[in-house]
């Protein structure tokens, strides 16, 4: 980006403004929509502002890990499409796609929202997989936040297919029963720039940002996965202020997500 | 001649509810979402934009580059692995054949033009509706072309001639029906996409072929009315 265009987000951020008239601590209008693909056992689109994000969940009868013969399959997965934005191009994942699927995941993960002991069926032999896919329809900022609302939220209306005597998937056939949710890991990421923190950069305001920190909270005190990106350090001042923003910030999120059935 | 009522009760010539939309993807120069039945493709172009490796540019024109690609979770079935395919490869491919005739890139030497063809679900007939919406995108980011391709299948199954098979009719007694992809220059009559997999009789194929045009001129008028709309500040907070 023109160093131009950066210099002026920050000085504007320095006086508290951003490019589209939001405070600093506030996210565009969020929208989650669910259960409209018809071939996704779960689905969500999430949208920030013009920004749109698509989670599905896909669900799969395979054999367990040998290490793990009792637990089901967890799988995120995200890809950045070049239909999205002009900057992301076809090959092998980019490393903000990696990242981005291995944030998510870590939040799911680590805070045993799905028990995988639940989607085994018989051990060592048959479980439920499970893959989170993340896509961008419309790529504007703040990835990691959308993906990771829009696969919980895909996750909160999944509806397990049909399994068949012989062991396959009857696809066709949605059953009523849904996966059991423990907990909703929300994840918030906090930018610093310059000496001010942000919510939800656009893809603009990302450019500029000088650290972020993931922060991925599942109630009102529990923090359950953490990820700093960008190259400049963070003091624990810093930290304990975006911890704070985080946790206000999942709040919102959380109440909204609770409306999604 | 056996009398095939179709699963979803539609007539033989009659294609499923169509949704048409442009200008869906801000980032884009150029966008469309077009939705038949439980197919839905998403369509964005960027550029013209230079291109690399150089040896790829054409001096004389732009280079037209179309990429057909479906989500993990779009498939009728388990979930479709990431990343190209030979099916994918050869998607990508005709539909730039299908969408060349109607566009002229002589303006832009030595550019590409990408279309990135995205499926969130599909149920048959995705290659159309690829098209479909690749026509409506280079429309929208205001490419100099002679008119919109339109696409849609045609097939024979259970010995009758019908229009856009979905999922349910192409699987039909093991797969046995006829599937015709068309797409449609409808100003000059022209054929840009055709492909069968199947078999049929050389008086039906004609015939299937003249079949499938008044669905080709309604999905026409919808690409039409679609790019309208946008520009149509009436009905505002109607885009979703």
């Amino acid at each position: 980006m023109n160093q131009e265009m950066k210099e002026h987000i920050r000085q504007s951020l320095k006086k508290g403004k951003r490019l589209d008239g939001r405070g600093l601590e506030d996210v565009r209008e969020v929208t989650i929509e669910t259960g409209f693909l018809s071939t996704a056992e779960g689905s969500a689109r999430v949208k920030f502002g013009n920004a749109e994000v698509l989670a599905g969940v896909k669900l799969a009868v395979e054999k367990p890990y040998p290490d793990t013969p009792e637990d089901g399959v967890l799988m995120v997965n995200a890809e950045l499409l070049p239909l999205s934005n002009p900057k992301f191009e076809s090959g092998p994942p980019s490393i903000q796609s990696i990242e981005t699927a291995r944030v998510i995941d870590r939040g799911i993960r680590e805070s045993k929202t799905v028990d995988t002991k639940k989607l085994c069926m018989v051990k060592g032999e048959s479980v439920w997989s499970m893959a989170i896919d993340i896509v961008p329809i419309n790529y504007d900022g703040n990835l990691i936040d959308m993906g990771g609302l829009a696969g919980i939220a895909a996750l909160k209306t999944t509806r397990f297919p049909t399994r068949l005597e012989d062991g396959t998937v009857d696809y066709h056939k949605p059953t009523d029963q849904k996966i059991e949710l423990n907990n909703f890991p929300i994840p918030v990421t906090v930018c610093k720039v310059g000496d001010v923190f942000i919510v939800d950069p656009t893809d603009e305001e990302e450019k500029a940002v000088d650290a972020r920190l993931t922060i991925t909270t599942l109630d009102e005190n529990t923090i359950c996965a953490l990820q700093k990106g960008g190259d400049a350090p963070l003091k624990s001042e810093d930290i304990k202020k975006m911890v704070d923003i985080a946790f206000k910030t999942a709040k919102k999120m959380r109440d909204l997500l609770a409306k999604v059935n | 001649m056996s009398k095939l009522e179709r699963p979803s009760k539609r007539k033989l010539t009659e294609s499923r509810p169509i949704e048409a939309e442009a200008g869906v993807i801000e980032q884009a120069d150029g966008s469309a979402r077009f939705k038949i039945g439980d197919t839905e493709a998403y369509a964005a172009v960027y550029g013209p934009r230079e291109l690399h490796p150089r040896f790829l540019q054409d001096p004389k024109k732009g280079v037209l580059r179309c990429n057909y690609n479906m989500m993990p979770f779009s498939g009728d079935g388990s979930r479709v692995r990431p990343g190209p395919s030979r099916r994918s490869k050869e998607i990508s491919m005709v539909t730039e054949k299908a969408l060349l005739p109607v566009i002229d890139l002589t303006d832009y030497p030595n550019t590409v033009v990408d279309v990135y063809i995205d499926l969130p679900q599909t149920d048959a007939g995705s290659r159309c509706a690829g098209i479909c919406a690749a026509s409506m995108a280079l429309a929208d980011a205001g490419l100099k072309m002679k008119d919109m391709v339109a696409a849609v299948a045609v097939g024979k199954v259970r010995g009758e001639i019908i229009v856009d098979l979905d999922g349910a009719e192409e699987h039909m007694d093991e797969n046995e029906g006829t599937d015709i992809p068309v797409g449609l220059v409808p100003s000059t009559d022209e054929i840009t996409l055709l492909q069968m997999d199947g078999k049929i009789s050389k008086e039906e194929f004609i015939n299937a072929i003249e079949m499938v045009k008044p669905a080709l001129r309604e999905i026409a008028n919808k690409q039409r009315e679609a790019l309208k709309s946008k520009y149509n500040i009436e009905p505002a907070g109607e885009r979703k």
